[in-house]
């Protein structure tokens, strides 16, 4: 009887180092640590010349400004080559005046996308899921997004999980649900009886000990 | 390549990089912000110059070699 194998690749985690990797791309070969000291958006996408995959790239162009406002770099992924990738966005740029200034890798070789957990074979053998990784500027995962095939990616949603974690690092505070930037905070939880007694005297706005916001 | 063009010339950006290097720029933060390039494109295209022999390292500093100064011009 003939074994079949099959290898398990695991998933990158959040908190863990990004995977390494030295890829071509639209803007030359680039590498993982290229980025370092910046924020980066390392996301997949189906194909090229696909619908909803272009809706989403003009999607990211249009927050790409934003995005650098807040030292955040941008960096595409499909299993297309550089040509197929050249030809897309200058038709992109035609058909839509749209122009799309982020690299994209072309992972021909599939590499970054097995090193990465891009490849879900249940919804595609061949093509990428559409992935969103939010690299700090220290190259550790921080954020991880999954979306099928059939849902386009929400931009706003991404730039308020940017907004999110920038705050928490600045301000080492959390973030509650729905929270957008310019709202209240949740003070970390405390560790000891003594902290959440004192908690409630230093004027938060407190549900209980264990649930209290402020101001930035 | 990014910076240099299959006719051995440098692209518009690998000019601009090479005429930060000529001017004594060295790091790629300083060469970024000379050339207005992102810092992510200037480390590739410094590894691809230096590759090239058009730029060359000396511990965390490129400095530009005399065949990238006749690039440069």
């Amino acid at each position: 009887m003939e074994e079949i194998k099959q290898q398990v690749i695991s998933l990158p985690r959040l908190g863990e180092p990004a995977p390494p990797f030295e890829a071509v791309t639209t803007h030359g070969i680039l590498k993982l640590e290229d980025f370092k000291g910046s924020w980066l958006i390392l996301f997949s996408h189906p194909a090229d010349f696909t619908p909803v995959c272009t809706t989403e790239f003009i999607g990211f162009a249009e927050i790409y400004t934003e995005l650098q406002k807040r030292g955040v770099d941008l960096l595409a992924l499909s299993v297309d080559s550089v040509s197929s990738h050249i030809a897309w966005v200058r038709n992109i740029e035609e058909k839509t005046g749209v122009k799309i200034p982020f690299p994209i890798i072309a992972d021909l070789s599939k590499e970054v996308s097995f090193d990465y957990g891009m490849i879900h074979p249940e919804q595609s053998k061949t093509e990428t899921v559409r992935c969103v990784f939010i690299i700090d500027p220290n190259q550790i995962i921080r954020t991880i997004l999954y979306y099928p095939l059939t849902t386009g990616r929400n931009m706003q949603e991404i730039l308020r999980i940017v907004d999110a974690l920038q705050t928490t690092d600045e301000n080492r505070v959390a973030t509650p649900a729905n929270w957008q930037p310019g709202d209240m905070v949740v003070v970390p939880p405390p560790n000891t009886q003594e902290m959440a007694e004192e908690r409630l005297k230093q004027g938060y706005e407190c549900v209980d000990w264990y649930l209290c916001k402020k101001k930035l | 390549m990014a910076c240099i063009s299959p006719d051995g010339k440098p692209t518009e950006s690998g000019a601009k990089m090479l005429r930060a290097l000529k001017s004594g720029l060295g790091s790629a933060e300083e060469i970024a912000g000379e050339a207005a390039l992102p810092l992510f494109r200037v480390r590739s295209g410094l590894r691809e110059l230096t590759q090239a022999g058009l730029a060359g390292q000396k511990n965390d500093k490129y400095e530009i070699t005399e065949k990238g100064k006749e690039l440069a011009k």
